[in-house]
């Protein structure tokens, strides 16, 4: 399984800020290597963001999305203390569940 | 014999084994994920095209569409910051695109209600391109542009 995501979520005002840093090589499949052959597209298509079993987020990515993705978001609501989770799934059918305590 | 239910139930207890259960989509099956990957949509190359396996017409500029923390010039073309946000009321879901990418589709985002309509990431340009923000907003489709020059490709090898 891949590394884990760097998870920071912060209660700021009446909803909560969430950023995270995923660790993924996000391979686009159009680079070439030494010898010629094409590197095979790598790279994470779905994201879901939870707070208390419900989905605050949903994202489908492309292999354009930057090496080691970026992502940041606010919802209304969110709790100090309770926790935001993280999952995401590549094309290769790996995946990562995270999740951080809200601060 | 079950042998993954097997494997699940050996990895321990607690926390890890609901974030497993999670992951493997067993908990709560219609709030954890509609897992969907819009293949059609990635493919395609251009911007009507890209809407069109979206589900929608042609979309409308749109003056309420706005980047923040978006360069003008990106030294890197492999991190390129991008910030999108819509004041659109009833905005269903944001889309980023790179118009001279070989698929232009960089990633779509799922905005349900109560998540604000405002969002940063990072994508990849080959080179200086337009880069557009397509809303979802009440069954209808807006978009905003901006171009950003890029110093060194993110695409080559």
């Amino acid at each position: 399984m891949a590394d884990p995501m760097k998870i920071r979520a912060n209660v700021s005002g009446d909803s909560t800020e969430v950023k995270v840093l995923m660790n993924h090589e996000m391979e686009t499949g159009q680079r070439k290597d030494a010898n010629g052959a094409t590197i095979p597209a790598w790279f994470i298509q779905n994201v879901t963001v939870t707070y208390g079993g419900k989905t605050v987020l949903s994202a489908q990515w492309g292999p354009a999305v930057a090496k080691n993705p970026f992502l940041a978001f606010k919802f209304k609501g969110g709790a100090k203390g309770e926790k935001v989770q993280i999952t995401w799934v590549d094309n290769k059918g790996d995946k990562r569940t995270d999740e951080a305590v809200i601060a | 014999m079950n042998t993954a239910r097997r494997q699940v139930l050996k990895t321990g207890g607690g926390v890890t084994m609901l974030t497993l259960l999670a992951a493997a989509g067993w908990l709560k099956p219609g709030d954890a994920q509609a897992q969907t990957w819009n293949k059609v949509a990635f493919e395609t190359k251009s911007l009507d095209e890209t809407v069109k396996a979206m589900g929608g017409a042609a979309p409308a500029q749109s003056k309420d569409i706005t980047f923040f923390s978006t360069p003008d010039i990106a030294e890197n073309g492999a991190v390129v910051p991008i910030g999108v946000t819509s004041a659109i009321p009833k905005t269903e879901s944001i889309a980023i695109l790179v118009e001279k990418n070989p698929n232009m589709l960089a990633a779509i985002f799922e905005i349900p209600p109560g998540t604000d309509p405002s969002l940063s990431t990072r994508v990849k340009m080959g080179q200086s391109s337009n880069v557009y923000a397509l809303v979802k907003a009440d069954g209808k489709f807006y978009m905003a542009s901006k171009e950003i020059k890029v110093t060194l490709g993110g695409c080559g090898g």
